[in-house]
């Protein structure tokens, strides 16, 4: 029988010759591992990227064995947690490990974002490789939500009640939906036992397949680099970018290393101070369920408390600065801006229409509209971002500025998410709300304007 | 025919008529294949909704109320949320008018009760001092903590007249369960049908009257 070769990658051996011809394993081990070019000065925001596949694979591994033990039962949950701490042998380090393990996935997964932010990675030709990531960012946070409610403690069972709450505010088929998620009338041993299903089999699922077609669309258009230029417009007589280097091994060894400094903050974590003082593990849920009492102080795991917090900050006097805003920016639009007249009235129709939501919508509404647009607004980056230039090494004083605002808004609506509501705290809360949107809905300008610095030629690298 | 190396000249050798008739059975064999589709979706869907056993979950309780002290707050179970009884003593049902300049629905316009205690005390008149109310937060279902002491408090702000505070996003209820302007929750907390008969409440259950 013939079997037809496409492809003229040289096999190792006579065995792999034997492989090769009826799987693609040389292909695709040279195209994605030891021919696939990658630049030489990739630094420390280069780990993330492996630090989080190397995540999912632990809490893929540590989940596996802790469903051997859990029960997914209202009347049994919070013990059998208890006796995986308690009874089974290393239950304890699997769990921690697990616990552990979901917010350190979620610190790499943020600090991955926010290398993609600061060197243009989103940037063109990589919009795909940046849409899936959010994708992959939303998926992350429904498999964290989903898992947290399975310990059954007091803040689990008040977390989920709080967050799926949010879906009755949609008009019409809210209640309902709200109804059908939970599968009864109240958080229940049906919403535990069908959230353990999504946990454990779709969320997962859906992961894996996302980070499959995060690297097919990376490996598609190449990785970006810390000076954010092209490396293939500077090749070598091999048609290779003379700034790369093939990814296996050299990017390999080199996560490697960030894999040895990352597992010393992690594993110091796991074995001395799993709960980071309230901050992992919160201290509502040593205690269990109880659908009587609201523990005094309800907050989400730190992950989620910026997007908590926009949540809260939305009430009637937030709507009201929104309202002013709205028609300052339909004002200023029609006295300085150079778009035309078309553009104008249609832009004020839209404002109009957001200004009735605005006036006649409710505060818990909105809330729940600006939570969702607070997260929307990272998928519209590629588009928003229209500097001439892509790393922070050449961007201009007004993005600079820009993002420093950005990041201090973003921290200090984290720590007020964990923090009980005060008037003085919401109103430092809406402050930042406001920040945070003006930062996208402004950045098509920010970028724009300013000197940015030339970029060079050939990336950035000193031999060591 | 006898030709299997041919589909290329087949479908270009078509006529008009043979294309459009493909077409057709193309399309409609789709269609029916997305029906098929759609409706074994159906079964998993619905296997999503609340169970029989859930459904009936939801009888009415009952509770001797005389058992609860002047001032008393307790709290029972109905439909897996927590309702609160509350007697609420002289000052407390004057302090009710006192801040109705602050609340956002004073007249419980916007807001779910039964017609017998759509008024000032949302409560029965037969027992308007008896506050009997779900105490979940009408902005995303937390349960409010009572705030039940008549003065300045941090949270509640210095002219309390008591009430009932969200910790999960500070939304603040006056001791009527009747929301504060300017905070998340924007209509009252909802008040269950309830009936008396002697000493004992019935939550759940009211034979339907409107007074």
């Amino acid at each position: 029988m013939a079997i037809h070769r496409h492809d003229n990658h040289k096999s190792a051996n006579a065995f792999m010759e034997w492989v090769d011809q009826r799987f693609p394993a040389t292909k695709v081990w040279n195209e994605h591992l030891a021919e696939y070019m990658a630049a030489k000065n990739f630094n420390f925001w280069y780990f993330f990227g492996s630090l989080a596949i190397l995540m999912l694979v632990v809490q893929i591994a540590t989940g596996i064995f802790l469903t051997m033990h859990y029960k997914p039962d209202a009347e049994l949950a919070f013990a059998s947690v208890e006796y995986i701490m308690r009874d089974v042998p290393y239950g304890w380090l699997v769990r921690y490990l697990h616990s552990t393990g979901a917010s350190m996935f979620f610190v790499v997964v943020y600090l991955h974002m926010f290398r993609g932010v600061i060197y243009g990675s989103h940037r063109e030709p990589r919009e795909l490789v940046w849409l899936i990531g959010c994708v992959i960012f939303v998926a992350l946070m429904a498999e964290a939500f989903m898992g947290y409610l399975l310990p059954w403690g007091n803040m689990s069972y008040w977390g989920a009640q709080v967050i799926l709450s949010l879906f009755d505010v949609i008009p019409f088929v809210g209640p309902a939906l709200t109804e059908w998620i939970r599968g009864d009338f109240v958080i229940s041993d049906a919403t535990l036992n069908r959230f353990f299903a999504f946990h454990v089999i779709l969320l997962p699922l859906i992961l894996v397949a996302l980070v499959f077609l995060h690297l097919v669309a990376l490996h598609q258009v190449g990785s970006n680099n810390p000076d954010g230029i092209d490396i293939y417009e500077n090749l070598d007589e091999d048609g290779k970018p003379v700034d790369g280097i093939p990814f296996f091994p050299y990017i390999v060894i080199k996560d490697l290393i960030g894999v040895a400094g990352f597992l010393i903050v992690y594993l110091g974590i796991v074995f001395f101070w799993p709960d980071l003082g309230g901050i992992f593990l919160e201290k509502d849920n040593f205690a269990p369920a109880n659908p009587l009492q609201t523990p005094p102080d309800i907050v989400p795991l730190w992950y989620f408390t910026p997007f908590y917090s926009i949540l809260r900050a939305s009430t009637t006097s937030l709507l009201e600065a929104m309202l002013w805003i709205n028609a300052g920016i339909v004002a200023w639009m029609w006295i300085r801006s150079k778009i035309s007249i078309k553009a104008k009235i249609a832009f004020s129709i839209l404002a109009a229409g957001v200004a009735v939501g605005l006036y006649f919508g409710s505060g818990k509404a909105w809330g729940v509209v600006l939570m969702a647009a607070a997260i929307v607004c990272f998928f519209l980056l590629p588009w928003l971002d229209r500097s001439p230039v892509y790393s922070i090494r050449y961007r201009s004083m007004p993005f600079k500025i820009a993002l420093v605002l950005f990041l201090a808004a973003f921290f200090i609506l984290g720590y007020l998410g964990m923090n009980a509501p005060t008037p003085g705290k919401t109103l430092l809360a809406q402050i930042c709300t406001v920040i945070y949107f003006a930062f996208f809905a402004l950045m098509p300008w920010f970028t724009s304007i300013g000197q940015t610095k030339p970029e060079p030629s050939r990336v950035t690298y000193e031999a060591h | 025919m006898a030709d299997n190396n041919v589909s290329d000249v087949n479908a270009n050798g078509m006529s008009v008529e043979d294309q459009k008739r493909r077409r057709f059975l193309t399309g409609i064999t789709a269609g029916f294949g997305a029906v098929g589709v759609g409706t074994a979706v159906v079964p998993f869907v619905l296997s999503m909704s609340p169970s029989e056993r859930a459904k009936n979950a939801g009888a009415p309780v009952q509770y001797d109320f005389s058992k609860i002290q002047e001032g008393q707050l307790v709290k029972v179970e109905w439909r897996g949320k927590p309702v609160v009884l509350l007697k609420r003593s002289g000052e407390m049902m004057a302090g009710l008018d006192a801040i109705k300049g602050s609340l956002a629905d004073p007249d419980s316009a916007a807001s779910i009760q039964p017609g017998y205690a759509q008024n000032n005390q949302r409560a029965d008149a037969a027992r308007p001092e008896l506050l009997v109310m779900e105490g979940v937060c009408t902005h995303l279902g937390c349960s409010p903590v009572e705030k039940l002491a008549i003065g300045p408090d941090p949270q509640m702000g210095a002219d309390s007249q008591g009430g009932f505070f969200c910790p999960c996003h500070g939304s603040k209820f006056d001791l009527a369960g009747r929301v504060y302007k300017d905070v998340p929750a924007t209509t009252n907390m909802p008040v269950p049908p309830y009936k008396f008969e002697g000493s004992v409440i019935t939550i759940g259950e009211d034979d339907g009257r409107n007074a």
